[in-house]
């Protein structure tokens, strides 16, 4: 096979790559909002659910999770799993991402000086524009080194759905490699990889530099 | 008619009582300063006179309307629509500033009287310029709080409560964190209040200016008013702990 046509297949599989890497951050980034209300809710047995949920996104293994995901419907209920693939990938990381997005969220929206707050009050906010206006712009300066951090490992770990016989640039590289016995697929994906975390990481400086108009 | 009028407020914390029984009513064009130790409950009465603590007992009204009483053993409040009217006819400024360190200093002057008043924008901002140019601030509008001096900061927080149109305005140690000459920046900004009649309650450790400045002073200690009246009678006073209080200060 020439090394055309294995860049080829690598770049189709890469298109896959992305798609899960898009879709995966524009459910799990907005649910990990969701997820940080559940978790600080007043109401006992949400807070208790969530924390039960956030324990065990990041206790087991993103594979494992996958796994479930993907074979638990027809183990359990003989659900025909034919076109469910894609489905179970971006169920199984955006809600693993949610989790720990949640408690990147937690952490910054904690780190808000109560001043603020109590600034907000007496000049008449609502706790809703307390939130949106004065909170949450703050709140996404601060909590951007670690979401950058988040969104990088999230590049790399979209090659765990190859557990699912997913054909992406990670499951293409493997199936070259084996079938030629050469390494040099590998060396491309990993370059590919490279390349696109390098970008995610300038993308995300960029942003922060934007969000240097304050301190 | 009082403009503020708390009666026999209780506070604890923990267990541990920081305000036992104190009464005070302020009334329109007065101005207020409250002194004494760390400690004594100065704070904290502010805190309740201005809704960010609740109280444990007693009342609180703003021109004759009550803003919170004890039912049953627990504070309660009016109806929201006529609490959040209560509630502009006061404005706070911190020991700490507080400002958002996200807005320029003119946004955040103009962006609660917008957002929450549902003011005109054109005319707020006007507004807004005239009261900067009256703090000396006029060519830091843009600026954002951390380009700006403590000072600067504290008459941008000043500007800010003005720019609500309260009725009163409540300080809390506003010149604690600046150091002398800045302290006197906000001082005057203080004193150019005083001269337009602007009700003040301030909580303050600056003896002189409290003297220059009050109608009346109140000195709290250990949570209850230990000496009250006109800042000549209470300088003047024979409570031993007042003395001891003013002699300490002299003392440094």
């Amino acid at each position: 096979m020439s090394f055309d046509v294995m860049l080829r297949q690598l770049t189709i599989g890469f298109g896959q790559t992305c798609l899960i890497f898009f879709m995966t951050l524009l459910f799990s980034l907005p649910l990990g909002m969701v997820v940080y209300f559940g978790r600080v809710s007043r109401i006992r047995p949400v807070s208790w659910i969530v924390k039960i949920y956030i324990s065990i996104m990041r206790g087991t293994p993103l594979m494992l999770q996958l796994l479930v995901w993907y074979f638990a419907p027809y183990y359990l209920w003989g659900m025909n799993i034919g076109g469910y693939k894609l489905t179970a990938i971006l169920l199984g990381c955006s809600l693993n991402y949610a989790a720990y997005f949640a408690e990147i969220y937690r952490s910054g929206i904690e780190s808000i000086p109560k001043g603020q707050y109590e600034a907000a009050a007496l000049l008449g906010y609502s706790r809703q524009q307390t939130f949106f206006r004065i909170v949450l712009p703050q709140v996404v300066k601060i909590v951007l080194p670690s979401v950058t951090n988040e969104v990088i490992t999230l590049v790399k770990d979209t090659s765990l759905v190859y557990s699912l016989s997913y054909i992406e640039m990670f499951a293409v590289a493997k199936q070259i490699a084996a079938a030629q016995t050469t390494v040099v697929p590998f060396f491309i994906a990993g370059v590919f990889y490279y390349i696109f975390n390098y970008a995610v990481a300038w993308g995300m400086e960029m942003f922060e530099k934007k969000m240097d108009y304050y301190q | 008619m009082s403009l503020l009028e708390m009666k026999h407020i209780k506070k604890e914390f923990g267990g541990v009582p920081v305000i036992k029984d104190i009464s005070l009513s302020v009334e329109q064009g007065e101005i207020l300063a409250i002194i004494g130790p760390s400690g004594s409950g100065k704070s904290t009465l502010l805190r309740c006179a201005t809704m960010l603590e609740v109280i444990g007992g007693g009342e609180i009204a703003y021109l004759g309307q009550k803003a919170e009483w004890m039912e049953n053993g627990k504070p309660v409040f009016p109806k929201k629509q006529e609490l959040k009217k209560i509630q502009s006819y006061f404005g706070l400024v911190f020991q700490n500033f507080n400002l958002f360190p996200h807005f320029s200093v003119i946004k955040n002057i103009t962006d609660a009287p917008i957002r929450v008043q549902n003011r005109n924008k054109e005319e707020v901002y006007e507004e807004a310029k005239k009261i900067l140019e009256k703090m000396g601030l006029a060519d830091n509008a843009d600026a954002y709080p951390y380009q700006l001096s403590g000072g600067q900061q504290q008459r941008v927080s000043i500007a800010r409560a003005l720019a609500m149109k309260p009725k009163m305005l409540f300080f809390d140690e506003p010149t604690s964190a600046l150091d002398p000459e800045l302290t006197g920046e906000i001082l005057k900004v203080i004193k150019d209040l005083a001269a337009e009649h602007m009700t003040m309650v301030i909580v303050t450790h600056e003896m002189n200016f409290a003297r220059n400045v009050a109608d009346k002073i109140i000195f709290m200690d250990k949570g209850v008013i230990a000496v009250e009246g006109t800042p000549k009678e209470v300088f003047s006073s024979e409570n031993t702990r007042m003395q001891e209080f003013l002699g300490k200060l002299s003392a440094e």
